[in-house]
């Protein structure tokens, strides 16, 4: 009498007693005859050979296969319908050791989730989808499907699939064949037993080339579901055999596995310690820590508007970095929303000894209006008594305010002096300084060393600077008897 | 410790690495984009991932997917981003993943446009997506709780297991201010034990938001109610303005709080006392500090840039004890203090003149 | 877990009839014939696949047909 050894039994990846599943532990929810349970089996043995359990993470979509947590005992993640690439994608990217594997039916990958399906293939996500098609949504009672053949009757297609009407059945397998980054495509079958040795050599062949971290792999199985079509087990892998094969030629779509190079493994993340410096987060105290609040009681409320690339912002932000420097509280907020075209900029700029409320100037108290436009609209909203300043010769007629300080000098052509009107912003900066001494000289200096990029720029902008304030102390001992 | 002059949205992505996040994913869109841009830089160069996924349906489930295997992980996005999203958001929450999600709110509905709205408070304090659960919401008002609450909401996200939004405004993103980075030490987040993270030791760890039975769901629920209870007892965050002797009360967040401020002052310098109440944490509402302060106040002031959302939750919280008015711009348009103001000074009638002219009626 | 078995087969077949749903793709594909459907009905109302008892070469092949992960188990003889 010849001693038996068992040579096929339940993989060890599966559960023994569905402990999930709360009712009839000892067997699946899947129908007599269905797919799904081979598909399953054939994977789960795959998982065992290749000695990746504790790596594996299943993610399972929404459909008949919405439970495969049930019985793999691997880790796993449900997820929405469709979503089951996206979610895979965050899962592997995050654990580039697991071996993430989403099982999806053709309702759930082909129409709902054919966006995330396509565009995971596409980046060659390093995971493996099992793609069940049986072509038809089985969970919700048999609607028509993407893969439904011509002619079909379903739920939704009570008169049959009409190409017209409801387009062709979507040969998926093809599609991914179709993208650059997929190493592994399979088309396989369940109609046979043979069809069914040929699926397990696919699907390990797909689950191998992620192990060995080549990239993307699919494999779609024409699987049978004889509850919906309402055909006995038998029949219904005939109709895999005979009818949908014949729709949806079997075998491989793309194959790179052999000269596929390993993705590089992920850099390994620095210490906490070297994140200040990543961040570019300052390393010096700035001078504010240093100093104690500035004592000054200081509120100015400053709108700087201008053409777009006259240095509006930059303009705002030297400002902001120096009030910042001398102690006091900023706020800097760019033109944003309605006021935001036509190639006009603004910012709003405030310097307190208090913290700032708003940041929004409405009423400034300081205006810098760089053109005309800016000037007509916002000129009446300047405070009773406060200051102008105007890139041009003079102040227009129809702008000037008795009750205003106005001032105008034509600060692009006296950078132009210096060396480029580019630093016209720098200028305005000077004259500005000039007329109010609203910040010490070093203070600004140090801020605009601090943002300006570039020795070079630097220097012009050191020059502009010297010149704006010139210019001003000229234009004050001029103008002392008129502010225009 | 030395301050950073930086823009809310920079603030926030710098917060979030600090926080230990270590993914992103993100979808772009106006006027959300500097958040995903700096996420791009500074993010991998931290270790972890910044993906542009193929739309914010994607963008929120790759979340989904990182969130499960443990790592701290964030999204930004604005309005109809956030409608796309709120499918995977209500996947988390049903899944009690945490993660943050920023809004970076602009004008709705449908396309709307780019400008600075807070029209999506409803669907973030409300749910938006499907199922009875909550995103905890923070709003944040400037540069520094930009990264203050990143940091906080990381916390929050995993001390409750459940997806953490900052509600914030195009303004308070995209506006400049000193921000302290390093007063509190950056974090590594340890691999929490419900993780999926594809080893032996979380091999029986699943992930899911389905639940099949009744009553399972319904106990299910009924933990997630309990957390959101648990919550406003221990999360409510609020900020007091000159409120000690305020009769009028003015309620606004994001932006809209700091005019507010300038309200206040204007109305005191005319001799109102007015002060400002700020939620902070939009959910769970500020409720019981609206009720402290309904002896003192004569009436609850709200503005938003809305037409009125935030203020439903603040009639609410006073339950008809005292009015609330309410008054908002939209469509992009963002009240000056100057209006706002001026409708006070016109509509609101201190106490004390209020009893001068009953007197006079009455003699 | 080696077991002797009762003939001099090559093969065998262990049949968890309470798993088995009687779908019968694993008569279909046994080559040997040597599973049938139980003329009786399991607790769940199936009519179970069944072993003749003698014939099984332990090919393996029914195993593979058998949409559920346990239902048999496949026994061959050492060589």
């Amino acid at each position: 009498m010849p001693e038996l050894k068992v040579t096929h039994q339940k993989a060890e990846c599966l559960y023994d007693s569905y402990e999930r599943k709360g009712e009839l532990t000892h067997q699946t929810h899947y129908c007599p005859g269905c797919g799904h349970g081979i598909t399953m089996k054939l994977l789960a043995e795959t998982i065992d050979e290749l000695g990746i359990r504790d790596r594996v993470i299943m993610v399972s979509p929404v459909g008949c296969s919405v439970f495969l947590y049930y019985y793999f005992d691997t880790g796993n993640v449900q997820v929405a319908h469709g979503r089951a690439p996206a979610v895979a994608t965050g899962l592997k990217r995050a654990r580039p050791d697991s071996i993430v594997i989403s099982y999806q039916g053709d309702g759930d990958l082909a129409a709902i989730g054919s966006a995330e399906i396509l565009h995971a293939a596409n980046r060659g996500e390093l995971i493996t989808c099992i793609f069940a098609n049986n072509a038809i949504y089985g969970m919700t009672g048999g609607q028509m499907a993407p893969t439904t053949l011509l002619g079909k009757k379903t739920t939704t297609t009570p008169f049959g699939r009409d190409k017209i009407k409801d387009g062709y059945p979507l040969h998926i397998s093809e599609v991914m064949s179709s993208l650059d980054a997929p190493v592994f495509v399979e088309r396989v079958a369940l109609g046979n037993t043979k069809q069914i040795l040929a699926a397990k050599k696919a699907i390990r062949k797909a689950v191998e080339s992620q192990v060995k971290g080549l990239g993307f792999s699919l494999v779609e199985v024409l699987s049978p579901c004889p509850t919906i079509w309402k055909q006995d087990p038998v029949e219904a892998q005939r109709f895999v055999r005979e009818v949908m094969a014949d729709i949806y030629p079997l075998g491989n779509k793309r194959d790179r596995t052999a000269d596929a190079e390993p993705h590089p493994a992920p850099a390994p993340e620095p210490a906490l310690s070297e994140l200040p410096a990543i961040l570019k987060l300052p390393k010096e105290p700035a001078p504010a820590d240093a100093a104690p609040p500035n004592p000054r009681e200081v509120d100015y409320r400053i709108k700087i508007a201008g053409f777009g690339g006259q240095g509006v912002l930059l303009l705002g932000q030297l400002l902001a970095e120096a009030g910042m420097d001398d102690g006091l509280a900023v706020s800097w907020l760019p033109s944003y929303g309605p006021e935001m075209r036509s190639g006009t900029s603004n910012c709003h700029v405030r310097l307190n000894n208090r913290p700032v409320d708003s940041p929004v100037v409405t009423r400034s108290n300081i205006l810098i209006a760089l053109n005309e436009p800016s000037l007509q609209k916002f000129v009446s909203l300047a405070e009773p008594g406060s200051l102008v300043l105007y890139n041009g010769d003079s102040i227009p007629a129809e702008f000037r305010r008795e009750d205003l300080t106005m001032h105008a000098l034509p600060f692009f052509e006296l950078a132009d002096e210096v060396g480029t009107a580019k630093a016209g912003n720098v200028v305005v900066l000077g004259a500005l300084l000039e007329v109010t001494g609203l910040l010490p000289d070093e203070t600004v200096d140090r801020a605009m060393a601090r943002v300006v990029k570039g020795e070079k720029w630097l220097e012009i902008d050191r020059k502009a600077l010297s010149r704006g304030k010139q210019a001003m102390a000229a234009s004050l001992g001029k103008e002392a008897a008129c502010h225009v | 410790m030395p301050k950073q002059l930086i823009k809310g949205n920079d603030a926030l992505v710098k917060g979030s690495v600090l926080a230990g996040c270590r993914a992103f994913y993100g979808y772009p869109i106006t006027p959300a984009n500097e958040i995903a841009e700096a996420a791009a830089y500074y993010i991998p160069l931290a270790g972890g991932t910044f993906l542009q996924a193929e739309s914010e349906v994607a963008a929120i489930n790759m979340v989904y997917g990182a969130a499960s295997a443990g790592i701290r992980s964030m999204t930004a996005s604005s309005g109809p981003g956030i409608s796309l999203m709120s499918e995977g958001i209500s996947y988390l929450a049903g899944a009690e993943l945490p993660c943050v999600i920023v809004n970076v709110m602009r004008g709705g509905p449908g396309l709307g446009n780019i400008a600075p709205e807070q029209g999506d408070y409803f669907q973030a304090v409300k749910g938006g997506g499907h199922g009875c659960y909550h995103c905890l919401v923070l709003a944040p008002a400037t540069a520094q709780e930009m990264c203050d609450l990143t940091r906080l909401a990381f916390d929050l996200a995993d001390k409750y297991r459940n997806p953490v939004m900052i509600l914030v405004d195009g303004y308070t993103g995209q506006m400049m201010e000193p921000v302290d980075f390093l007063s509190t030490e950056a974090h590594r987040r340890r691999l929490p034990e419900w993780a999926v993270a594809g080893t032996a030791e979380t091999r029986h760890n699943m992930v899911t938001s389905l639940i099949i039975q009744a009553d399972g769901l319904e106990a299910h629920v009924r933990k997630l109610e309990a957390k959101y209870i648990r919550a406003e007892q221990e999360e409510t965050l609020w900020e007091n303005y000159r409120t000690e002797d305020a009769e009028l009360v003015f309620v606004g967040y994001g932006i809209v709080a700091r005019i507010l401020k300038s309200v206040v002052e204007m109305l005191r310098e005319r001799g109102i006392r007015a002060g400002l109440l700020r939620p902070i944490t939009l959910f769970p509402f500020p409720s019981a500090e609206f009720r402290r302060l309904i002896p003192q106040t004569e009436l609850f002031y709200v503005v938003e840039m809305s037409t009125g959302q935030m203020v439903e939750d603040v009639r609410l919280a006073v339950e008809g004890a005292r009015p609330v008015a309410f008054q908002g711009r939209c469509g992009g348009n963002v009240p000056t203090a100057e209006e706002i103001f001026e409708k006070v000074l016109r509509d609101f009638q201190p106490r004390a003149a209020k009893t001068a002219e009953e007197a006079l009626t009455h003699a | 877990m080696p077991v002797t078995a009762m003939r001099e087969d090559r093969g065998f077949i262990e049949v968890n009839a309470q798993e088995c749903k009687g779908c019968g793709l694993c008569v279909e594909a046994c080559v040997q014939k040597v599973l049938h459907l139980s003329a009786h009905l399991n607790h769940y109302g199936y009519h179970p696949a069944e072993y003749d008892g003698r014939g099984c070469n332990g090919c393996g092949l029914c195993f593979y047909a058998c949409p559920e992960p346990g239902a048999l188990k496949i026994f061959k003889a050492v060589a």
